[in-house]
């Protein structure tokens, strides 16, 4: 039983809520760390005897932050059920819806939520290290980082209807095409979005390679790694073959995501009601792996665009080729894939079937008694949605494994690593809990998705000597 | 003149409420010439001021008995408290968990699904106890303006702020702003 208890809650400047609990033995050292993430829905069950067309709208509302990947995740599935190829026309809108989601949380990511930690300091006064301090220091950086996420949002909105919840992917396509206008405007904003993204790149490798120690030690550990790959092992953020690799950069494996369940397994632990994915073959914690964008860029040969090929030559040389296992690293690896997403959606504008009226393959029967998987690319990492229907289409099993689950076991540990170099119980400040937040807001947390949010107890924490004396007390 | 000082939180939701706030884009500039914002989830300000602020907006459905103390305080705290979104409207998706109930849910969830090795249903002390009705805001608080929508639009969102902002209280929002979806 520890001696003092920390509790940071909720962790802040991430998207969902989470808690952190430190505990401290008697010399005011932290003896151990856990990262709770509060509160579940249950989909799983209650999806159980619906239509199973009515997934892609139902499993976005899991989460408003990138509704698109549940979106598509779930329409890959009901194409698996209802055993439908969607026509490639379909296949490009809907990597094109998901590219402008994946521009829009990337960027919110990076300048809303990580930078003011980057450009105000750890240690900022915690009234303004936010998004409107960022707004108050430098609006014309602020603006840039408002217009690259509006442009992300208004590519879902141009084809879906609406920016968060859209409907556009379907059971075997897509239910509307692209306008000569859209492809146009979309078109004429891609020079100026792919400036601000080499701007953020600019920023993230500047203060990487300004405070190289930190950047280096900072909740640093090894893991193996997961993600889609092409089938030349280049970079994949719609469909492919999931990749993982072990924590000196082996290959470990490559199977199709129908297979996944051979591959993955989740372990529960009692104080959090987010699960702990896994390799299977390799046991829990020992094939626990990280997702997103350090996973992803840790399991790829190559990006197959120019620019974001180039940067990531020069990323990948930060480890001399092996795996980079920097948390803080996430931010510029974001960053390079916003890069990616915004040259691959000019690389889709131009493929002259974008504009094709063939967006759907419709079922012969009316019988879809089937089972389907979906995974595709989140912004956070490989998202996984199993199905099985009854003859009726009717949902008779779900199984959903979120992309922020993929990194649960990963955040515990960056937190705790972080915990045990930088608070110390005994002199506590703000700035050293905000590390603390800071090593899981690598991750990009979208606790909404993986089961979501819990409620408040204040952040008050006094320290009181063996005399009864009050050594310290911090609120917020 | 003061600005007028506005906490947000979430509650069982998606955070698609506060997504769709922050797609009044530019417009945000212009906003923060008005109003300051306190705690909120993009805030690293924990709780709403003790002092009080003047508006407070919750997302997202009562779940938990978590859900039910962030609720409360900010309803303490804030003079007009504006519930957005179908889920701190009507309990949204996360209502559907009503039709089969919280057990049956959590079996399937941490026991059953099929990637699961030695489930074990969570029940720490840390955690939030789910209850067995998921419902909207208004069940445990009273609420001084509703915008449904799933999410509202972002400028359903700025029509409010701004009618608050001019000395009105907006009751009911303009048709085309008022969408159930």
């Amino acid at each position: 039983m520890s001696a003092r208890k920390i509790t940071i809650e909720p962790v802040t400047r991430i998207e969902g809520h989470g808690r952190v609990t430190i505990h401290l033995n008697e010399e005011g050292q932290v003896e151990e760390t856990f990262f709770h993430v509060d509160e579940f829905r249950g989909l799983e069950k209650f999806c159980e005897g619906r239509p199973y067309f009515e997934m892609p709208q139902i499993t976005q509302r899991i989460c408003g932050i990138c509704p698109v990947s549940h979106h598509l995740a779930a329409s890959k599935a009901c194409d698996a059920v209802a055993r439908l190829e969607p026509p490639r026309p379909a296949k490009l809108l809907r990597e094109l819806i998901h590219m402008g989601q994946l521009v829009q949380s990337h960027g919110m990511h990076f300048f809303h939520l990580a930078a003011p930690d980057l450009l105000l300091g750890f240690d900022a006064d915690p009234a303004v290290r936010n998004v409107f301090g960022i707004i108050r220091a430098n609006p014309e950086l602020a603006l840039k980082a408002v217009s690259l996420r509006r442009f992300g949002q208004q590519v879902i909105e141009r084809l879906g209807g609406k920016r968060v919840h859209p409907n556009f992917a379907v059971a075997g396509g897509v239910n509307g095409p692209l306008s000569d206008k859209d492809r146009t405007e979309i078109a004429a904003e891609l020079k100026a979005m792919t400036g601000i993204a080499g701007e953020a790149i600019a920023i993230a490798k500047n203060w990487l390679e300004s405070n190289q120690s930190i950047a280096e030690a900072f909740a640093s550990f090894p893991s193996s790694y997961m993600g889609l790959v092409d089938s030349e092992g280049g970079l994949q953020l719609y469909d492919g073959e999931i990749r993982v690799k072990d924590a000196a950069g082996n290959f470990v494996a490559q199977f199709r995501p129908e297979h996944y369940l051979a591959h993955v397994a989740e372990h529960v632990e009692p104080w959090s009601f987010l699960k702990f994915p896994y390799y299977r073959k390799l046991g829990f914690p020992e094939g626990t792996y990280r997702v997103g964008p350090l996973g992803r860029l840790n399991v790829i040969d190559r990006i197959g665009t120019p620019m974001a090929q180039a940067e990531f030559l020069q990323y990948r040389q930060i480890n001399g080729g092996r795996p980079i296992e920097g948390s803080l690293y996430y931010h510029y690896a974001r960053m390079i894939e916003a890069l990616y997403c915004l040259e691959r959606i000019d690389e889709l504008l131009g493929d002259p079937e974008i504009m094709s009226r063939d967006l759907r393959s419709v079922p012969s029967e009316v019988k879809v008694p089937g089972q389907g998987v979906g995974v595709i690319e989140a912004p956070r990492g490989t998202l996984f949605h199993d199905y099985s229907t009854d003859e009726d289409g009717l949902l008779t099993r779900v199984n959903l494994i979120v992309a922020t689950g993929n990194n649960n076991w990963a955040m515990h540990t960056a937190s705790g690593l972080v915990a045990r170099a930088f608070v110390d119980g005994n002199k506590l400040s703000e700035g050293m809990l905000n590390r603390v937040e800071a090593a899981i807001r690598c991750y990009d947390p979208c606790l909404s998705c993986s089961t979501h949010a819990i409620g408040q107890m204040p952040l008050v924490v006094t320290l009181v000597g063996a005399d009864g004396s009050v050594l310290d007390r911090i609120s917020r | 003149m003061a600005k007028i000082k506005i906490a947000t939180d979430w509650l069982a939701g998606c955070a698609g409420c506060h997504m769709s706030f922050l797609d009044i884009d530019e417009r945000i500039v212009q906003l923060l010439d008005a109003v300051e914002f306190t705690s909120s989830p993009v805030t690293d300000l924990k709780h709403p001021p003790k002092e009080g602020v003047d508006i407070g907006i919750l997302e997202g459905a009562i779940s938990n008995t978590h859900n039910v103390e962030v609720a409360k305080q900010m309803r303490e705290r804030a003079r007009f408290l504006i519930a957005v979104g179908d889920c701190a409207t009507f309990g949204g998706v996360v209502a559907m968990r009503n039709l089969c109930g919280t057990d049956a849910a959590l079996r399937r969830a941490y026991l059953e699904t099929e990637s699961v090795c030695g489930g074990v249903i969570p029940d720490s002390q840390e955690l939030g106890k789910p209850l067995e009705m998921v419902t909207g805001v208004d069940s445990v608080v009273k609420v001084d303006l509703f915008i449904p929508g799933c999410p509202p639009r972002a400028d359903a969102f700025f029509y409010a702020l701004s009618e608050l902002l001019a000395g009105r209280t907006p009751v009911v929002l303009p048709p085309e702003l008022f969408l159930y979806d």
